[in-house]
């Protein structure tokens, strides 16, 4: 092993989420400007519990591919590594196979022979009940204690791995590393950390990077270049254009996280807190000073979804100002004779579906929280029921039809016809999911609650939400 | 008619996000919100920086969540003030209207600020630099 620092890392991210897509001219300057590794994070949780629960990916598979083709001849031609975290959205084991199949199919085509390294982050609730039962399952704000029967409720878990299942991965030749779900910062940490580069510089430029060009003075002009040495790092925008200064790389820390100084991984806390920014030029930063404290206990956070029920919507729209000027009177009565009609004609009291009426173009967004009063021009009235089963969210969402068509105001003598917005009006959501787990387990090893499968998946036959637990899919027949 | 210009310059500022280059607000993660008020310059962040005008108390009031919960961050060297609580409404509940949190900065963008005109603006420098 090599104590003394190599010579310079440099990470080359394109963009901030896979699928996103980037002008190819940003690429080559990227590798114009000489590159040790490319990384880009292909997930997050910020779009709601739904890709979780469901293990579907949110971006479409022809921009995950059109930005995976880009990438894996760009790693091909520099001939460096090419990591991708949290693949399929949420890293579910589904979301690695779906990226990996993608992969294989796009090396074949392009007549390219990288090796390919797949590391699966789903957990299984049996081997999650173990670690409760032995008290190595801890809460993070604002959650509490969890259950046995909270972790079995669960469609999907998984574990955020950090860099050092991507480290493995990669030492033992990996050349292009699919990981389910990772912390952002992994993904680009990973590669510098091995290559002996200190921690503070190599987490806190992978925070900086991982959203790509949102630490520059125009995030839509494409990714960052970075490079992280002994004593800090520097980093440009790939558009020439394109600047980063002082103000966007730490206001950058800001960016979706609680605490803008210190950022927890597995393996310990980034601060920044006398971390120096200093403008090299008109558009590169220079960052040093940054500090990473090991922990005394590796851990790795949990996020788990499970199903809430069905959810069915219906939307219509006011435009009269007669209606408008007593929306929330006519809401309130909207909702009474929507109650006393699901009682009516299906029996159901009030716990056994859940309705949200939601007044768009009044207050649907802020709720109580809305601090204007003026009186709307017009109103989307969006209904959202949940139930247990599609078939009830439905029946509510009918019955509330001729209330969202001819419900009058407290005042009038007739029955107004609103704007329905489509026909039918009802949309079946189908099944609807909520985040149930913020927790950490304590790790035995940083690597021993991921697996990493290694092989070269082109001639792979692997099926979207049919791989886990190591299944090897190294069939021949590829078509 | 524009009632925003006079013969003696611009209206003076009403309220936080006039003072501010931006006002945002995001999920951190899917149990918590935050929000960043960018303040124009150093008299903006010195107004918002002041306890005295927005604290936890404050927040509270406007968010309707435990002042316990909040995390408060003043960050002078950006002209930054930012604010964390977890998210009083599960994200992709039912009744979540606003899966990004991207939205709930408006409450607090229109906080209205003392009225001051550049002449009474205080030029002293109060100590902001606690936590």
């Amino acid at each position: 092993m090599e104590n003394r620092p190599a010579g310079p890392v440099r990470i080359l991210t394109p963009v901030g989420m896979l699928g996103a897509g980037w002008d190819e001219a940003t690429m080559e300057r990227g590798l114009a400007l000489g590159v040790d590794v490319i990384t880009v994070d292909g997930g997050s949780t910020d779009s709601g519990p739904y890709y979780l629960g469901s293990g579907t990916a949110k971006t479409a598979a022809q921009a995950v591919a059109r930005d995976l083709r880009s990438l894996l001849r760009a790693a091909a031609r520099a001939d460096v590594p090419l990591i991708i975290g949290s693949c399929g959205t949420s890293g579910t084991d589904s979301g690695v196979d779906w990226v990996a199949g993608m992969a294989a199919a796009i090396m074949a085509e392009e007549g390219l022979d990288l090796r390919v390294a797949r590391i699966y982050s789903e957990q299984s609730p049996a081997e999650l009940k173990e670690h409760l039962d032995a008290g190595r399952i801890h809460p993070l704000p604002p959650m509490g204690e969890i259950r046995a029967e909270t972790l079995e409720s669960c469609t999907h878990i998984v574990g955020m791995m950090g860099h050092e299942p991507i480290v493995e991965a990669l030492q033992a030749g990996a050349q292009v590393v699919l990981a389910g779900r990772a912390t952002d910062t992994a993904v680009a940490a990973a590669y510098p950390l091995m290559k002996g580069m200190p921690a503070g510089p190599s987490w806190h430029a992978a925070k900086i990077v991982e959203c790509g060009g949102q630490c520059t003075t125009d995030p839509r002009a494409g990714g960052v270049h970075t490079t992280i040495d002994a004593d800090g790092f520097t980093i440009e925008p790939l558009d020439p254009r394109n600047a980063c200064t002082p103000y966007t790389v730490a206001a950058h820390m800001l960016y979706e996280t609680v605490n803008p100084f210190e950022m927890r991984e597995p393996a310990g806390t980034l601060d920044v807190r006398e971390a120096t920014y200093t403008a090299v030029d008109d558009r590169t930063v220079r960052v040093e000073g940054s500090r990473f404290h090991t922990a005394e206990r590796h851990t790795i956070k949990l996020e788990g979804a499970r199903v809430t029920g069905h959810e069915t919507m219906s939307f219509s729209a006011v435009r009269d100002p007669l209606i408008l000027r007593d929306i929330e009177g006519w809401a309130d009565l909207l909702r009474t004779h929507l109650r006393r009609r699901v009682s009516q004609t299906l029996g159901l009291t009030d716990d056994d579906y859940a309705f949200d009426l939601r007044l768009y173009g009044h207050n649907a967004v802020l709720d109580d929280l809305e601090p204007e009063t003026a009186p709307p021009r017009e109103v989307g009235v969006m209904l959202l029921v949940n139930a247990p089963e599609q078939a009830t969210a439905t029946a509510v969402a009918k019955i509330a039809n001729p209330l969202m068509l001819h419900m009058p105001t407290p005042e009038m003598h007739y029955l107004p016809s609103l704007a329905f917005a489509s026909s039918p009006a009802e949309v079946e959501r189908g099944p609807a999911y909520e985040f149930v787990l913020n927790h950490v387990v304590d790790s035995i090893t940083p690597t021993g609650m991921f697996r990493i499968e290694h092989g070269d998946t082109r001639h792979g036959d692997i099926r979207h939400g049919d791989t886990r637990h190591g299944d090897h899919h190294d069939t021949n027949d590829h078509g | 008619m524009t009632p925003t210009t006079t013969v003696d310059g611009p209206a003076p500022p009403r309220t936080v996000g006039d003072l501010a280059l931006e006002v945002r607000s995001k999920n951190a993660g899917p149990f918590w919100v935050t929000m960043e008020l960018f303040m124009r310059d150093a008299d903006g962040y010195r107004i918002v920086a002041d306890e005295a005008f927005l604290d936890e108390r404050v927040i509270a009031g406007l968010y309707r969540v435990e002042a316990g919960t909040i995390q408060l961050f003043r960050i002078p060297s950006l002209n930054v003030v930012k604010i964390s609580f977890p998210r009083p409404v599960s994200q992709g509940s039912l009744r979540d209207r606003d899966m990004h949190a991207g939205q709930h900065h408006v409450p607090l963008a229109a906080l209205r600020v003392p009225h001051m005109t550049p002449e009474t603006t205080p030029q002293t420098t109060p100590d902001v630099s606690r936590g």
